[in-house]
This record gives structure tokens, C-alpha cells and sequence, in this order.
């Protein structure tokens, strides 16, 4: 299990695009990759690649999200979906 | 063949196929059973249509030129094939065995909810997941997808009426004309046709019974629907596009054909709609709506972010009058730092120039953004308070603009009460401009955004006509009492149907303010007129009965009209 924790960059939080974009990045690993509120049990991980589930978090900037996954690759998707959300969308 | 009259609002005539907007989708009942079908098959079902969903986002997407529209539709697609969206909707399926449009409306709605009672940015999103929810039960019962119809031809639309936020989405190069079932002249459905210059017609009972895809032909002007056109209006048709084209722009100076000067102006409430109007040849600017700066936000814009604004509207129009109204909050433009929602009857409540007494200061620092920016352009300035009751309040207002550096005070006859004060009132300021959408709504008290009230929200009553006349005669009771010359101009929407602009003239209006797509039909219908024949069309429409009759009794006396097709 690969497990990677995330500090929301983007200024306005985890809304529709910064959203939209993670989700698809995600989606397009062929691994179950999950998303939950730093501290939250494993278990009550979400889907990293619903845009709805990733809205609902309410991750606001600065706020830690944890992400894991299994597999082959998982340790360099973790890595990239990092990146992802440690870059501010909005300031593009 | 079937001809049905309405309430044409903007000229033009064209044959098209009838296209009506769908019904708002209403919620599967509760406990809607899967009945017969598999839950497999359901589950399946649910997704196939997502898919198809998804797709066709996907596809308007990629065709939206506007990257906001395509980050809108794009994030929109996603969501309707969300994974966690359908993966709960199918453990509805097969644990509460609900049928797929319920169990999809359940599962949607609980993520509305949540976005919702995480306030701020995210409760926004809660409407597009509630618009994903309604394209997939459509696609699920077969309905057709809610929102503006997309297909490929051209059409002419109709509907009841349409919603500002259907208007948002509107693409005029797939619309030829808008017909409305209800709404009235001064509905959201009239003034965005005038904006985009589209033939309209509204209050036509009867459309609704008309058959999806039936050809029909329709004039803006008559308020005319005919079905099975034939080669009579093919003629119609063929006319109006011969004669649009001749008439040629306006060449930026509205006259009467004895001389008579009758500026025209621009109603503006952008920076873009005040560079588009000074390109169309406006001679100024009657109505420059200052909500622009204030709307959408949650507190008060700085004074140096209003200047800013107003500078690159003013800029636009050097050497040229601007008519600056200052904010009218309230009824349908409410703003939660002045205004309160929870009035019973908001049209009649705290808004326009009121608000200054429940929220002092935001108009003394309009007031001063205004000035400033008058002192940073060349423009001419003249600044108007909306919503005028009484005589001591335009005297208040015209302290304000003087403290403020302004020159030019005014105030809108918005009000019976105003019409009738108007020479105590033109004692303190120097002009008034007539908002006749709102004069309207006040004087026959009907509301204006009530369909079934539009043959009383019709600017062509006599009444309305009379109230202009008083307000005009107040003027002119002022200006004998030495008070100097007293502008009287009309901005509402009355302004740019080339009839009634005939007769607002006749009545002794000074200028008219409008739309800048009805500047050259409105030039060139002043054009065919002398102040006289004005005058007298004038003195025959507030004789008349109704405001059907008025407009017939003076549109026949115009054969300009049917010469130019308007």
C-alpha cells in the first residue's frame, strides 16, 4: 500500500475544476485510488477519481488530504496526483 | 392555416420549425419500484445513459467557443459519470429495488446537500449537480434534456417563458425568434431579444397547442404566428431582409424630418455595451445601470474599484453626455449588504434611492467614485436616483450630488406620484428620465414579470401615456417659473418601439435612451415624421380605450412602418 499525504494548494480549495482535473488525472490510472480528510479512518476513503466525492471532502487551501493505492505503479501515481494538487489552478 | 396574435416586442420576420423548451423535470415519486425489469439490467440501464449523457456534454464542450461555457460543460460531463454518484444510485438499485430514475435522483441529491451545507463556493456547485440530476432522469424516461433544445438547424423557440438563466445559454446563431406563451413586454424574454436583435413575440395564447416541428411563420412587429406559410410569407420575409438591409445604421443624429432634434441614446451597463453603443453611433448614454459593479458580490466595492469602472465606461463616450443612475438594489436585483429579501412585496419595498435610508453611506461614496471618474475623462456627466417618491427626496438627492462635485442632479419618473410632482421635483433637479418599464408596473399596478398581466404592463396605455404627458407639462411648469431648461427623456423600453417613440415625442420627451440595436429603426422612423403630425398621433393614442387601440390608432397612421417592416 502506497500512501502519500497532499497540502491543497489551490486558493479557492478542492472546488469544480481543480476537481475536475484531479479526478480525470486519476481516472486514468488502472488502480483503486483513494482520498480522505487527513485523520480520517481508511476505511471511510473515497473514490480519488469521483469529482463529486473529491467536492464533498470540502478540502479548503491548506488543508491535508491523504491518498493511497495498490499495486504496480502505485508509488509513481501517488507521486504525480501529488503534484496535482499541490499546484494552484486558479493562479494559471 | 392557423394565425395567432401576441405581443410582438422586437421586429423581424422569419419562417422557421417550432421548437418548444421542455417542462422542468419533475422528482420520480418516492419508493418508485424497479418492478419487472432485472436489477442488472437497471443497473445497466443507468449507465448506458450516463454514458450517453456524459457524452453529449462532452460534445457541446468541445464545441463551446467561450472557455468558461466549456469549463462549465466539461466539469458538468464529469460529474454525470461520476463513479461514486453511480456506484451509490446502483446499491439503491439492487438493495431498496428502486427504479433507476429514483434511485439516481436520491443519490444526486444527497451530494447536493452535502455541497450545500458546506456553504460558500461549494453550495454554488450544489445547482449543477441538481442540472446532471435532471439530464439523467430525462435520459432515463425519455424526455427530452432540459434546458435551451440543441440541435442543429435553426429554430424559433418557444416557451411559457424564459428564465435569466435560460437567456444565459441562449445561442442566437440557432435561434430565429422567441415565442412566449406568457410574459409580457417588459419581460426578461422582451429585453433580451432586443438585445440580441432577435424577432419576438410575447403573450401568445395558444402557442403552447402548436405542435413541435411545425413551420410557422412569424413578424415581431404585427405580433403576428402563422402556420403553413406559403409564398405570402415567404414575401413577408423576403421583404423584411430587402428592407433591413437597406436601412441603412444610424448615422449618430436623430431628427425629425422638420429639423426637430431628438437625440438618441444608449441604455448601457457594461464597459463592452458602452464601446458596442458608441460604435452603433449613440449620441450619449441616457441609462448607464451602475449594478454591474455591485451584483454577484457580498460587500460594498471600494470606491477606488468604482472609479475604475466607471472610467472605462466614460471613456467611451469623451465630449458626450452619460446619464449615470445610481444603484437601484432591491426587488429583482436584491444585494445582501443593502437589501432585505424577506420583504413580502419587494417590488414596493426598501429599493432604488430608499436604500440610502436604511444603509446610509453607499451612495455618498457612489456619488463620489461618479465624480471622480467625471474628473478623470471627458465625458458629461448627469446623475440620476432611481426610484422617486417624492419632491424632499429629490431635493436630498440633489444635496448629495452637489456635495459630491456633480453638476447635473436628476431623478427617474419611475412613480405615479413623481409624474404628477414633477414640477416640484424639477424645482431642485434638472432633468427627469422616464423609466416606463417600472412606470408601467406602477401605474396600472400590475407586475411586471406576471404574464397574465401583460395586456395591463404595456407601456401603450393610455394611462402611462398620460403619465408621461404630465411629467413633460411638469417640466415645462418648472421652466416658465424660471427654474431654466428642464431635459425630459424616457429610458425604458417604450424607447425603442418606433411607434411609440413617435408619440413619446409628440408628448414633448426631449430624448430617447435605448437599446443600441433599436437605434436605427427608431432614426428612421422619426425621420419619416414632423413635430406636428407627432404631436397630433400623440394627442389621438391618450384618447384611446386601450393599449391595443392606441397602438393600432397610431400605427395606422405610419405607413412608414409597414414600408421598413418594423
Amino acid at each position: 500500500m502506497a500512501e502519500r499525504t497532499a497540502t491543497i494548494a489551490s486558493s479557492v480549495g478542492l472546488h469544480a475544476r481543480p476537481a475536475a482535473i484531479f479526478a480525470e488525472a486519476a481516472g486514468e490510472y488502472d488502480l483503486e485510488i483513494t482520498i480522505a480528510a487527513e485523520g480520517e479512518p481508511e476505511d471511510e476513503a473515497m473514490d480519488a477519481s469521483s469529482v463529486l466525492s473529491l467536492m464533498s471532502l470540502g478540502a479548503g487551501q491548506g488543508d491535508k488530504v491523504v491518498l493511497r493505492a495498490e499495486g504496480e505503479g502505485a508509488e509513481a501515481a501517488l507521486e504525480h496526483l501529488v503534484g496535482i494538487l499541490e499546484t494552484d489552478h486558479d493562479a494559471e | 392555416m392557423q394565425t395567432l396574435t401576441g405581443v410582438g416586442v422586437c421586429a423581424g420576420r422569419v419562417i422557421g420549425e417550432l421548437v418548444s423548451m421542455p417542462e422542468p423535470v419533475s422528482e420520480p415519486a418516492k419508493g418508485m419500484p424497479l418492478g419487472d425489469e432485472e436489477p442488472e439490467a437497471a443497473v445497466a440501464r443507468l449507465q448506458e445513459a450516463a454514458a450517453a449523457v456524459k457524452a453529449e456534454l462532452k460534445r457541446r464542450a468541445e464545441a463551446a467557443t467561450e472557455k468558461d461555457a466549456a469549463d462549465v460543460l466539461k466539469s458538468t460531463a464529469l460529474m454525470a459519470g461520476d463513479k461514486a454518484l453511480l456506484k451509490n444510485a446502483a446499491k439503491l438499485i439492487t438493495a431498496k429495488q428502486l427504479a433507476p430514475e429514483r434511485a439516481l435522483w436520491e443519490a444526486a441529491t444527497d451530494y447536493a446537500e452535502q455541497m450545500r451545507s458546506l456553504g460558500g463556493y461549494m453550495a454554488e456547485r450544489a445547482a449543477d449537480i441538481e442540472d446532471v440530476r435532471a439530464r439523467l432522469v430525462s435520459q432515463l424516461q425519455g424526455l427530452p434534456m432540459p434546458g435551451i433544445p440543441q440541435q442543429d438547424t435553426p429554430f424559433v423557440l418557444t416557451a411559457e417563458d424564459l428564465a435569466p438563466a435560460d437567456t444565459a445559454t441562449l445561442d442566437p446563431a440557432k435561434v430565429l425568434a422567441l415565442v412566449t406563451s406568457g410574459g409580457g413586454p417588459q419581460s426578461h424574454t422582451a429585453i433580451l431579444a432586443r438585445n440580441l436583435g432577435l424577432p419576438a413575440i410575447v403573450a401568445a395564447r395558444g402557442v403552447a397547442d402548436i405542435a413541435d416541428g411545425t413551420a410557422v411563420f412569424v413578424d415581431g412587429a404585427t405580433g403576428e404566428i402563422r402556420t403553413e406559410p406559403g409564398a405570402d410569407e415567404q414575401e413577408l420575409v423576403d421583404a423584411w431582409v430587402r428592407s433591413s438591409g437597406a436601412r441603412s445604421a444610424f448615422d449618430g443624429r436623430g431628427v425629425l424630418s422638420d429639423g426637430t432634434e431628438v437625440p438618441l441614446l444608449a441604455n448601457v451597463g457594461t464597459p463592452e455595451d458602452a464601446r458596442a453603443a458608441a460604435a452603433a453611433g449613440a449620441q450619449g448614454v441616457g441609462l448607464l445601470r451602475t449594478e454591474f459593479c455591485f451584483l454577484g458580490r457580498d460587500k460594498e466595492p471600494s470606491v477606488e474599484e468604482q472609479v475604475e469602472q466607471y472610467t472605462a465606461i466614460l471613456e467611451s463616450f469623451a465630449g458626450k453626455k452619460v446619464v449615470v443612475r445610481t444603484l437601484d438594489a432591491g426587488a429583482d436585483k436584491p444585494l445582501p449588504f443593502l437589501t432585505d429579501t424577506a420583504e413580502p412585496n419587494p417590488a414596493l419595498g426598501v429599493r432604488g434611492y430608499r436604500t440610502d435610508r436604511t444603509v446610509p453611506g453607499v451612495l455618498a461614496r457612489q456619488l463620489e467614485a461618479i465624480a471622480r471618474a467625471e474628473e478623470a475623462t471627458d465625458a458629461q456627466v448627469w446623475v440620476m436616483a432611481p426610484m422617486i417618491a417624492t419632491t424632499s427626496e429629490a431635493r436630498d438627492f440633489a444635496r448629495m450630488t452637489a456635495a459630491a462635485g456633480l453638476r447635473v442632479p436628476g431623478v427617474m419618473v419611475e412613480t405615479p406620484s413623481a409624474a404628477v410632482t414633477a414640477d416640484q421635483i424639477l424645482r431642485h433637479v434638472d432633468f427627469v428620465s422616464l423609466g416606463t418599464n417600472d412606470l408601467t408596473q406602477y401605474t396600472m399596478a400590475a407586475d411586471r414579470m406576471l404574464g397574465s398581466l401583460a395586456e395591463l404592463n404595456n407601456p401603450w396605455q393610455p394611462a402611462v401615456l398620460r403619465m408621461v404627458r404630465s411629467t413633460v407639462e411638469g417640466a415645462r411648469r418648472a421652466e416658465a417659473e424660471g427654474a431654466g431648461a428642464r431635459n425630459v427623456g424616457v429610458c425604458g423600453e417604450a424607447a425603442a418601439d418606433p411607434a411609440l417613440a413617435v408619440v413619446l415625442v409628440g408628448l414633448g420627451v426631449h430624448t430617447l435612451s435605448m437599446s443600441p440595436r433599436g437605434l436605427s429603426a427608431v432614426a428612421a422612423v422619426l425621420r419619416s415624421v414632423d413635430l406636428g403630425t407627432a404631436q397630433s398621433l400623440a394627442a389621438l393614442a391618450v384618447e384611446q380605450p386601450s393599449a391595443e387601440e392606441a397602438a393600432a390608432a397610431v400605427r395606422a397612421e405610419l405607413p412608414v412602418l409597414a414600408e421598413l417592416g418594423l
